[in-house]
């Protein structure tokens, strides 16, 4: 069996107990960019004057915002896929234990395991474009780009933090990594504001962080705007985090795996 | 393939944890196809770590160890393919039902559908669960729960089962339903290796034991060879009160070949148990409660390490 087949059948496993609540995952993903984009876009955009715009890339506030929300669903919906429910397949339920005496290797578990993230956000970001669709957002077709790319942010987040997981002995170590990780990379990796309204020193620190690179793709893709010398740099940002994230989790879950 | 004729051949086996504990030190044994085989030993004895090393969940230190006539170092995931597993502890999948289960176990050895279809139907079957086939795992039982992993185990048609502890945490009742369920898997050829520190379930299942301690082997052969190798034909149990014991001087020693020292009794090891209890009654020695009974497992580990099977 090929380690992509493999990795299917940890895909299906995680589809079997999945397909029996869809209906109820699907509805929050049409909940949540709906309160989103009413409450920040209409509820604080109109407050903003006329000129506050050019900041904005000259979009209403809106607009500018509803790509960079879908970029930052995408890497909560990955840092909730990849924490508890990893550290439980390790420790509480033991599954990974249980697929290791097959001949599946902690390679399959940790690609099977981003199949799946990248499905269900692939999912959860069709869902969120249709709402921006119907808010009148998005400008062009090939808008439907950015669901490929929010697959792209969640798997990329969604290795490094299987790597962080696999290394953690209890869950401890999740509520420093929401709240002094996930929570500042959500405010401040140019989702609500610009990044250029930040002092110099800080604006440099979020060029670096990866939820930056991801909202800059899906804003450009949703709102044609595309910078296009700046795309590759973005995109190589995330297939490099994304290399370095498998690597680290696959050693990572061996080295767990194996005592 | 094989250079063995057994389907585990272990020399000087060893397993040294990182914090430098030696779990296992240096076992040899071979175990033979179409057997049950099985490793005795209190907790902490090196039963655990010897059955991950064969299951290849866990590294080997030093020493030769074949699985089926492979390596466990190269081959792995070929190894893997053909063993069936029962751990300690159940890792069943609690978010599946009994039936997703087996067939879901079954597609990671990638068994196609249809066969994993029509083998969990007979395994479910052989553990008497058909009726549970579509409950969630949870509200099951912990007999039955055992007897799903073992149905588990079975989904790949295993050359080997390893079974750690099958019957630890369960009732007696559930115990039995699962030992009647295991000789038949022995019935039909199957070999397995099972760990226990229930003599009586080595005695009921294994054809052929090894008896661990500290992390060695201290005897091997069948139930009724280490029983007549190392314990008399019969024991005597003998209870005192706190004051007769405390004289009794010794005066017990000769009427038996052995006498061991429990902190709540005394065992005279002889072949003869009622002969000796009509001569400690000829001392005029007043004993409180008296019992003869066949010497079993536990006197045999008693005898080898001057400890107890379950302290």
């Amino acid at each position: 069996m090929t380690v992509l087949a493999a990795s299917g059948r940890v895909w299906q496993r995680n589809w079997l107990v999945y397909r029996r609540l869809w209906h109820r995952s699907l509805a929050f993903g049409f909940l949540q960019p709906f309160f989103f984009l009413t409450a920040m876009g209409i509820g604080i955009g109109t407050l903003l004057s006329a000129d506050a715009l050019d900041a904005f890339g000259g979009f209403p506030y809106i607009d500018w915002l509803g790509p960079g929300l879908l970029a930052a669903m995408a890497m909560q919906t990955s840092t909730f896929e990849s924490t508890y429910p990893i550290m439980n397949k390790i420790m509480w339920g033991r599954n990974y234990e249980a697929m290791l005496s097959t001949p599946l290797g902690t390679r399959s578990l940790v690609i099977g395991e981003l199949f799946w993230v990248a499905f269900r956000i692939g999912t959860l970001a069709t869902v969120f474009l249709v709402v921006l669709t119907v808010f009148g957002i998005t400008r062009t077709p090939a808008a439907i780009l950015a669901v490929p790319v929010a697959a792209l942010i969640g798997i990329a987040f969604s290795s490094c933090l299987i790597a962080f997981t696999a290394t953690q002995r209890n869950d401890v170590g999740f509520s420093a990594l929401f709240r002094f990780v996930i929570m500042p990379l959500f405010l401040f990796s140019g989702t609500f504001f610009p990044l250029s309204r930040l002092p110099d020193a800080i604006e440099w620190i979020a060029w670096l962080t990866p939820l930056f690179h991801g909202v800059q793709l899906i804003r450009g893709l949703v709102l044609d705007d595309l910078n296009l010398a700046g795309a590759p740099i973005h995109l190589g940002y995330l297939l490099a985090m994304l290399a370095i994230g498998v690597t680290l989790a696959d050693r990572n879950l061996h080295r767990r795996m194996a005592g | 393939m094989s250079q063995h004729p057994s389907l585990v051949h272990a020399r000087g086996l060893t397993k040294r944890y990182k914090n430098g504990f030696t779990a296992v030190d240096g076992v040899d044994f071979d175990v033979r196809p179409g057997k049950a085989f099985g490793f005795l030993g209190p907790n902490g004895a090196g039963k655990t770590s010897t059955m991950r090393m064969i299951a290849c969940s866990s590294p080997i230190t030093e020493g030769e160890l074949s699985v089926i006539g492979m390596d466990p170092r190269t081959q792995a995931r070929e190894i893997k393919a053909r063993l069936g597993v029962v751990p300690q502890i159940d890792n069943l999948d609690t978010e599946l039902t009994v039936r997703e289960n087996l067939e879901m176990y079954a597609r990671y050895f990638d068994i196609p559908r249809g066969v994993a279809a029509e083998r969990t139907d007979e395994l479910l079957d052989f553990v008497q669960l058909s009726e549970r086939a579509k409950d969630q795992v949870e509200p099951l039982s912990g007999g039955m729960k055992r007897r799903l992993t073992i149905a588990r185990a079975l989904i790949n048609d295993p050359d080997l089962v390893i079974l750690d502890e099958p019957t630890t945490g369960l009732d007696p009742q559930a115990r039995h339903l699962l030992w009647e369920r295991l000789y038949q898997l022995k019935r039909r050829g199957r070999t397995l290796i099972i760990t226990t520190h229930y003599m009586d379930e080595a005695e009921q299942l294994c054809d052929h034991l090894v008896v661990m301690d500290k992390a060695k082997i201290v005897a091997e052969g069948s139930p009724r060879q280490l029983i007549d190798e190392h314990a008399t034909k019969e024991v005597l149990e003998l209870r005192f009160t706190d004051t007769v014991r405390a004289n009794l001087d010794g005066r017990l020693e000769g009427l038996a070949d052995r006498v061991e020292q429990l902190p709540d009794r005394l065992l005279l090891y002889t072949a003869d148990g009622e002969r000796a209890l009509e001569q400690v009654h000829a001392l005029s020695i007043p004993v409180e409660s008296a019992l003869v009974r066949r010497s079993s497992l536990e006197d045999v580990f008693l005898s080898l390490t001057g400890r107890s099977l379950i302290e």
